[in-house]
């Protein structure tokens, strides 16, 4: 799994039948402190009702596929935890 | 799932059976203003996306969750065409 920041959404007519329903938002993974962005933007389907700010939890590869919204769909990143503090090296680094 | 651009085609005569009668698209990786990062690859198209379409692809196993790629050596599909990404607020990218 990796700590990122939901930066923005995406708007999609023309998509696969089976994540039709679905919300995809665009994430930036950030360093273990939650506030340096690292690394490529990526897309990943929002199971939590996220928003723009947030700082999510996300699940990559077929792991992405265990929830019953995603389960046989073509989905490799899925937010799965919205997270409210994060505590690293006995500090608290973010706070909602 | 990956932001990227359609930037060409592939013809190919002698390939896989399960492969006949598909669309092979070049892509590139962008990032979320779409610009493109990083090397090219090749997806299935599930979708008729075409050259200049900003798409969503899914990676890995994920790639074989449609009916199109099901049981096929596939690693890569598009699955979504993007008409329309807003990040930190802003539209960073419109098709239409």
């Amino acid at each position: 799994m990796k700590i990122a920041r939901v930066t923005g959404s995406t708007i999609s007519t023309i998509k696969n039948p089976r994540i039709m329903e679905t919300k995809l938002l665009v994430c930036r993974e950030t360093d273990r402190y939650g506030k340096k962005d690292i690394g490529s933007s990526y897309v990943a389907i929002d199971l939590v009702d996220s928003g723009v700010g947030d700082l999510v939890l996300t699940c990559h590869g077929s792991a992405a596929r265990q929830t019953p919204i995603t389960k046989e769909t073509p989905t490799d990143a899925v937010i799965m935890a919205v997270l409210d503090h994060l505590e690293v090296d006995g500090e608290i680094t973010f706070r909602k | 799932m990956l932001i990227a651009k359609v930037i060409g085609t592939t013809v190919s005569t002698i390939k896989e059976p399960t492969l006949e009668g598909r669309k092979l698209l070049i892509l590139r990786q962008t990032d979320v203003d779409g610009v493109p990062v990083g090397k090219p690859y090749v997806a299935v198209d599930t979708l008729d996306a075409g050259i200049g379409d900003l798409v969503l692809t899914a990676h890995g196993s994920s790639g074989r969750q449609t009916d199109i790629t099901k049981n096929r050596p596939v690693d890569a599909v598009i699955m979504a065409v993007i008409d329309h990404l807003s990040v930190l607020g802003e539209v960073t990218y419109k098709k239409y």
